[in-house]
């Protein structure tokens, strides 16, 4: 193997790590914000594996919504909660039995899907060098084959957005 | 080759991050007091030079010695504080705004003996929103300062910083649409040189291109660089916006609980957001590196005096945007909590959408 690949095998390991700790600490903390922190954290670790996979648009876009803008409001509440209590509570036996149970359906799905393949068997084609960059591709894909769902998507988030305006107004009556 | 490439990007992450931007954030310290002193019609420090002499060079000694200063002091982390996260919030007001010097182009090329050395790190695609993203990680630093901090008013900091944040996030990120647009490129490196044939963004007086479309598309591009300074100014935290650390309301804000280094780290952090900031807006509204009037930029295999004076364009440019940010500090009271909040939402956000189509419209009629 050449230098290069050794290189890019190993930051796969580390970032993959990262993202694996990020995740497993968000379950594991009993105080959110660092919950909150471990996401964030596991959001960066995915970012970079795409990045390495040359996705240089979703693994910033991943950053710039995931971890700069919706973690930043996750925080910005959580901090406003009673530490204390959330660090007190203890989970019952039908949260733990539901989780259980979302989790291995999970798992068995993704062993269903993944049986299928052996590592290395799908090996992806190499771009040509002179192909548009990815941003000018899914933006092109966007606006012409899936130009439908993007404006079904923003009607909907704007119909979100109405509701949630419509309910908070409605409590402070 | 791969090892002389690694070496040379690490030669490169060296000297720009820690032999042009660390020295540039601590003079621009100085260079904030030594302004600062001059509107305000005082001396400003003026005699920190060469020790146990009478060289005062002008107090540049002083960041040194405000180095040395901050180092030696006792580090004190109150009792009622959450230990982990005090410690992390510093690290992490300072580690994006170095990061994303990454992508900055400094310059052009160094053409030496035969190899071209791009002045910039990472030649990515996607250049600004790199920019925002690593940037938009520096407000944990503050929210948690505010947060671990443990006490009133570093927490009511906290809480302002993030909604200040967030919300001009929106207008500086619309802000750059129709520049992207006009360019059609989202690398800064392509970006730069596009304004290298063309003519600087802002002043387009020289090099090619049509004369009406020019001269219309100077409206919305002055509306963006209008909306995309001022919400910069909030994004750093810096007067008239910086309300997260208000002194006459917050003590010292989100880092009123902070001494010694751990301090100077949230300082520094600021000057290195305003630097990037400044960098950011020079590469996209002033050219970036090149020369003004076009100079040199017919030439395609760049010999090794121009990629030196373009460095030194670049500098140039930085450095007088900083001086504006100064400028601004100290000539402009600061704006009350909800007037900041109607300007980035009510006006900042719509002024920005409507330019959108704006620049859509010419750029589609005035072909």
């Amino acid at each position: 193997m050449e230098q290069a690949e050794v290189m890019l095998d190993l930051l796969f390991y580390i970032f993959s790590a990262i993202a694996v700790a990020g995740a497993l600490g968000v379950i594991v903390n009993k105080n959110p914000v660092t919950s909150a922190f471990c996401l964030i954290a596991a959001f960066i670790g995915l970012a970079a594996l795409f990045i390495q996979l040359d996705a240089y648009l979703v693994g910033i876009i991943q950053i710039l919504v995931y971890g700069g803008a919706v973690m930043v409001l996750f925080l910005f509440i959580i901090m406003l909660m009673d530490m204390a209590s959330e660090e007190r509570r203890r989970f019952g036996l039908g949260a733990v039995a539901a989780g259980l149970l979302v989790s291995v359906v999970f798992v068995v799905q993704l062993l269903r899907v993944l049986g299928d393949y052996s590592p290395g068997s799908k090996v992806l084609g190499v771009l040509p060098a002179d192909a548009a960059t990815d941003v000018e591709q899914i933006g092109k894909l966007m606006f012409t084959q899936y130009y439908f769902p993007v404006q079904v998507v923003g009607v909907l988030l704007l119909i979100a957005t109405i509701g949630v305006i419509v309910l908070s107004k409605r409590e402070l009556k | 080759m791969d090892w002389i490439n690694i070496a040379v990007t690490l030669i490169k992450i060296v000297v720009l991050t820690f032999m042009v931007l660390l020295p540039m954030i601590a003079y621009s310290v100085w260079a904030e007091r030594r302004v600062a002193a001059k509107i305000q019609n005082r001396v400003g420090p003026n005699r920190t030079g060469i020790p146990f002499t009478k060289f005062g060079l002008f107090g540049l000694g002083q960041p040194i010695a405000d180095g040395l200063k901050f180092i030696f002091k006792e580090d004190l982390t109150p009792a009622h504080v959450r230990t982990g996260y005090f410690w992390l919030a510093p690290a992490l007001t300072m580690v994006p705004a170095l990061m994303t010097c990454a992508v900055i182009p400094f310059g052009s090329e160094l053409n030496i003996a035969g190899y071209k050395i791009p002045l910039v790190i990472a030649d990515l695609n996607v250049g600004p929103l790199f920019i925002f993203a690593i940037a938009s990680l520096s407000v944990y630093g503050i929210v948690l300062a505010g947060w671990a901090s443990n006490s009133k008013y570093p927490f009511l900091g906290g809480v302002r910083s993030t909604s200040q944040m967030i919300s001009y996030e929106i207008s500086l990120g619309l802000s750059i649409v129709p520049i992207i647009m006009i360019f059609g490129e989202l690398n800064l490196t392509e970006i730069v040189k596009w304004q290298d044939a063309n003519g600087w963004l802002l002043f387009p007086f020289w090099g090619g291109g049509e004369f009406w479309q020019e001269a219309l598309l100077l409206i919305p591009v002055v509306i963006s660089f209008v909306i995309f300074t001022v919400s910069m100014f909030a994004e750093t935290n810096r007067l008239p916006f910086d309300l997260p650390e208000c002194e006459t309301e917050l003590v010292a804000g989100y880092h009123t609980e902070y001494s010694s280094m751990k301090f100077a780290l949230f300082f520094l952090g600021e000057y290195a957001a305003m630097i990037i900031g400044s960098g950011l807006a020079v590469t996209l509204f002033l050219g970036g590196w090149s020369l003004p009037f076009g100079i040199g930029s017919e030439l395609v295999d760049k010999p090794l005096w121009l990629g030196i004076a373009h460095f030194f364009s670049f500098l140039i440019k930085m450095i007088g945007f900083i001086l504006f940010f100064i400028w601004v500090r100290w000539s402009l009271p600061r704006f009350r909590y909800d007037q900041l909040m109607r300007l980035g939402w009510v006006f900042f956000f719509e002024i920005a959408l409507a330019n959108v189509f704006l620049t859509a419209f010419i750029l589609l009629y005035f072909n």
